[in-house]
C-alpha cells in the first residue's frame, strides 16, 4: 500500500498548489481592494493608498503576475502574506483553522456514522413506516439549504431554551464569554454550544449518507455470498453486518471524500449564522473587505482538507476492499 | 413482482397494434415511462407541487396591486393583512410580492443553470469519452481540478465581476461550476457506447466524429441527461439561494429566496411573516423537484428487467439505463478520490 498511497500523496499535493494558485489568481482578478480604502472616512490621499496597497501586495497597479509572483514566493517559504489589515495571514488562520476543524471533523464523523446506521436499518426494513419516514425526512433535510436548516435550528434552540427556562442550548459563540469554575464547568459549557451548529452540519450529512447507504445495502442483500454466509449456518444479524454492511460500506468511503467540498460549503453558513470565529466566517468578512490574501488563505484551507478527505477514502476503501490493495 | 407488472403493461400497449412490429416499440416505451411515472405518488406529488409554483411565480404577482419595488410609507413591519398579504418589512416593501418575485427569479435561475451544466457536461464528457487519450486526459483533468474547489468558494470570490452586470453573468457562472460530476458520468457512458456496434458501423461508413457524438452518443443517453438535468434544478437553486444569502448572488434592487430570506432571518423570531413563506416556498420547491427526478429516474430506468422482457432492440437501452444508475451513484462518489489517477 505504500507506492499507491505515495502517488496519491504526490498527486494530491500537486491539485492543492494549482487549486491554491487558481484561487489567489481568480481573487485577485476579481476583487477590489482600493475599494476598500477609497471608502474610508476621511478619506486617505491617493499616495498613502498606493503605498499601503504596495505594502500589502495588493496594489491594482502592479500587473497581477508580478503581485502573483510576490505571493507565491512567500507561500512557498510558508509565509502567506499580510491580510488587509496588515496582521500575518498565517496567525489569523492558526487561530481561526482549529474552531473550524473542530465543526468539520465532529460534524462529519457523526454525520457520516448516524446516516450509515440509518441506510443500513431502512435498507433492512424496506418499505415499513420507519423506511418511508427516514426516506422522507432524508429528502425534506436535503431539500433545505444549510442557511435555512441552521436558522430554523436557531429559532428551535430558543424554543428549547424558553421551555427550559434556561439557556440550555445556547447558539452564539463558541463559548460564554467571561466563564468561570473549572475546567469541567467550561468543558461542558462548550459542548453545550457545540450542540446546535453541529446538528446544523450534521443532518446534511446523515441524510445524503442514509440514501447512499440504503440502496448500497439493498443491492447486497439480495446477493448470492449472504445466502452462502446464512447457509453456513452464520446467523443473519453477523451475516448482514459482516459480509453485508461491510461490501456496503465501500461506496460510502468514497462519498466521504465528495462530500468534503460540500460540508465546507456548509461551514461557512453556520459559523456565520452562529457567530463562530472560523475559517468560513473569515472568507465571507474577507471577500466583502476585498482581503485577496486571506481569501486564498481559505482556499488553500479547504483544497488541503478536500484532499485530506480524498486521502481518508483511499486508505478506506483499501481497508474494505481487499481488491484494491494489490 | 414489479418486473411481470410491467412486462403486462407493455404487453397491453402493444395489443392493438401488434401487427406492425417496430414501430410502437418507441411509442410504447414512452408510454411505460408515463405510466411507471404516473404511478409514483411522490412524483406526481412533487410535479403538481412544481407547476403550482411556476402558476405562483407567475401568476401570482398579478393578484396582488403591491409590486416587489413598491414601498408602503403606511405600513413598516405590519403583519399579514388584507391589503399586504405576507405584511412588510422595516422599509414597508410588501412580503408577498417580494417573495413571488424571488421564487420567480430562483426558479428561472434554477432552470436555465440545469439545463446549461447539463449541456455542458453532456459535450465535454462525450468528447473526452469518444476520443480517449490525450483528449480524454487533459479535460478529466480539469474537472479533477475544479472539483478540488467547491463551487461555493469560486462563485463567491467571483461574485464582484457580475456586480452590475445582467443576472444571466451569474446563470452561466453558476452552470459553469456545476457541470463536472455529470461530465465523469457521462464520459463513462460514452466510453461504453464507443465500443457498439452503431458506432463502429457510422465509423466505417466515415461519419465525421462530431456527428456520431451528437447523432449516435448523445441520444442514446438521454434519459441519463434528462434525469440529471431535472435534478440539477434543486441543486442549483440551492447553490443560488446560498449565494444570494451572503449578497454574492443576485443583486439589489432585485430578489431572490435568498435575499428575502436574509432579510428576515434577524427577526425571524419576532416578525415570523418576513422568514416563514420564502422559506416554506424554497423548501417545497426543492423538495418537488427532487421527487420528479426521483420518479423520472425510476421511471427511465429500464434496469428493473422489464427491457428483457420487450425485445432486443431495447436490450441496449436497457443495459445504458442501467450503467447510468450504476454511474450515478459511483461516479460522482469516485471523482475526487480517483483525482488524475
Amino acid at each position: 500500500m505504500g507506492p499507491f498511497l505515495l502517488r496519491r500523496i504526490v498527486n494530491y499535493l500537486v491539485l492543492i498548489a494549482l487549486a491554491t494558485c487558481l484561487g489567489y489568481l481568480l481573487a485577485a482578478a476579481s476583487l477590489n481592494p482600493r475599494e476598500h480604502f477609497a471608502q474610508r472616512q476621511p478619506q486617505p490621499p491617493a499616495a498613502v493608498v498606493d503605498a499601503t496597497l504596495d505594502k500589502l501586495n495588493l496594489n491594482d497597479k502592479t500587473p497581477l503576475p508580478e503581485r502573483f509572483g510576490h505571493w507565491a514566493g512567500g507561500v512557498v517559504t510558508g509565509d502567506l502574506g499580510r491580510t488587509i489589515d496588515d496582521t500575518p495571514v498565517s496567525a489569523e488562520m492558526g487561530r481561526r483553522a482549529g474552531v473550524t476543524l473542530r465543526l468539520v471533523v465532529i460534524g462529519t464523523t457523526t454525520g457520516a456514522l448516524a446516516g450509515v446506521a440509518l441506510g443500513f436499518l431502512s435498507a433492512l426494513r424496506q418499505y415499513r413506516p420507519s423506511d418511508h419516514a427516514v426516506t422522507f425526512l432524508s429528502f425534506l433535510v436535503l431539500s433545505t439549504p444549510v442557511f435555512l436548516l441552521a436558522v430554523l435550528l436557531k429559532i428551535g434552540a430558543v424554543k428549547v431554551n424558553q421551555a427550559a427556562g434556561t439557556t440550555l442550548f445556547p447558539y452564539t459563540n463558541e463559548t460564554t464569554p467571561g466563564l468561570g469554575g473549572g475546567w469541567f464547568h467550561h468543558l461542558t459549557d462548550r459542548a453545550q454550544h457545540l450542540v446546535v451548529p453541529t446538528l446544523s452540519l450534521m443532518l446534511g450529512q446523515a441524510a445524503l449518507f442514509s440514501r447512499y447507504q440504503r440502496s448500497a445495502m439493498l443491492d447486497v442483500l439480495g446477493a448470492d455470498y449472504i445466502r452462502t454466509a446464512r447457509a453456513t449456518g452464520m446467523r443473519r444479524g453477523p451475516a448482514l453486518v459482516k459480509h453485508g454492511l461491510r461490501t456496503a460500506l465501500i461506496p460510502m468511503a468514497t462519498l466521504f471524500a465528495y462530500q468534503m467540498g460540500l460540508l465546507l460549503t456548509g461551514v461557512t453558513f453556520t459559523e456565520k449564522i452562529f457567530g463562530w470565529h472560523g475559517m468560513g466566517e473569515w472568507f465571507v468578512d474577507s471577500i466583502n473587505r476585498a482581503d485577496v490574501n486571506a481569501v486564498a488563505a481559505m482556499v488553500l484551507f479547504t483544497a488541503v482538507l478536500v484532499l485530506i478527505a480524498g486521502l481518508v477514502s483511499d486508505v478506506a476503501h483499501a481497508l474494505l476492499d481487499p481488491r484494491v490493495r494489490v | 413482482m414489479a418486473a411481470e407488472a410491467e412486462f403486462a403493461v407493455a404487453e397491453g400497449d402493444a395489443g392493438p397494434s401488434a401487427g406492425r412490429a417496430p414501430e410502437p416499440v418507441a411509442l410504447g416505451r414512452g408510454r411505460i415511462v408515463v405510466r411507471r411515472f404516473l404511478r409514483r405518488r411522490s412524483a406526481v406529488a412533487g410535479l403538481v407541487v412544481l407547476v403550482l409554483m411556476f402558476l405562483l411565480a407567475f401568476l401570482g404577482p398579478y393578484l396582488d396591486s403591491w409590486g416587489y419595488k413598491d414601498k408602503d410609507y403606511d405600513a413598516f413591519l405590519t403583519g399579514p393583512s388584507a391589503s399586504h398579504w405576507f405584511g412588510t418589512t422595516q422599509i414597508g416593501s410588501d412580503v408577498y410580492a417580494q417573495t413571488l418575485r424571488g421564487l420567480q427569479k430562483s426558479l428561472v435561475i434554477g432552470l436555465l443553470a440545469a439545463v446549461l451544466s447539463t449541456g455542458m457536461a453532456a459535450v465535454v464528457g462525450a468528447t473526452a469519452g469518444y476520443f480517449g487519450g490525450w483528449t480524454d486526459r487533459v479535460l478529466m483533468w480539469c474537472v479533477d481540478l475544479l472539483l478540488v474547489l467547491p463551487s461555493f468558494l469560486i462563485l463567491a470570490i467571483a461574485s464582484p465581476l457580475f456586480h452590475g452586470r445582467t443576472w444571466l453573468v451569474f446563470v452561466i457562472l453558476l452552470a459553469a461550476f456545476n457541470w463536472m460530476v455529470t461530465a465523469r458520468m457521462v464520459r463513462g457512458l460514452a466510453r461504453s457506447l464507443r465500443e457498439r456496434e452503431f458506432v463502429t458501423a457510422a465509423e466505417v461508413m466515415g461519419v465525421h466524429p462530431l456527428r456520431i457524438i451528437s447523432r449516435h452518443l448523445l441520444p442514446n443517453m438521454a434519459s441519463l441527461l434528462i434525469i440529471d438535468a431535472t435534478l440539477n434544478v434543486g441543486g442549483t437553486i440551492i447553490a443560488e439561494t446560498s449565494l444570494s444569502y451572503f449578497g454574492f448572488g443576485v443583486q439589489p434592487p432585485d430578489v431572490s429566496l435568498g435575499t428575502v430570506i436574509a432579510d428576515g432571518t434577524d427577526s425571524a423570531l419576532t416578525f415570523p411573516w418576513l422568514f416563514y413563506p420564502a422559506g416554506v416556498l424554497l423548501i417545497l420547491t426543492v423538495m418537488a423537484v427532487a421527487f420528479v427526478g426521483d420518479g423520472l429516474r425510476d421511471a427511465m430506468d429500464d434496469a428493473a428487467g422489464t427491457a428483457s422482457a420487450s425485445g432486443p432492440s431495447k436490450g441496449s437501452k436497457a443495459s445504458k439505463a442501467s450503467n447510468a444508475a450504476a454511474a450515478s451513484d459511483g461516479s460522482g462518489a469516485s471523482s475526487v478520490s480517483g483525482a488524475g489517477a
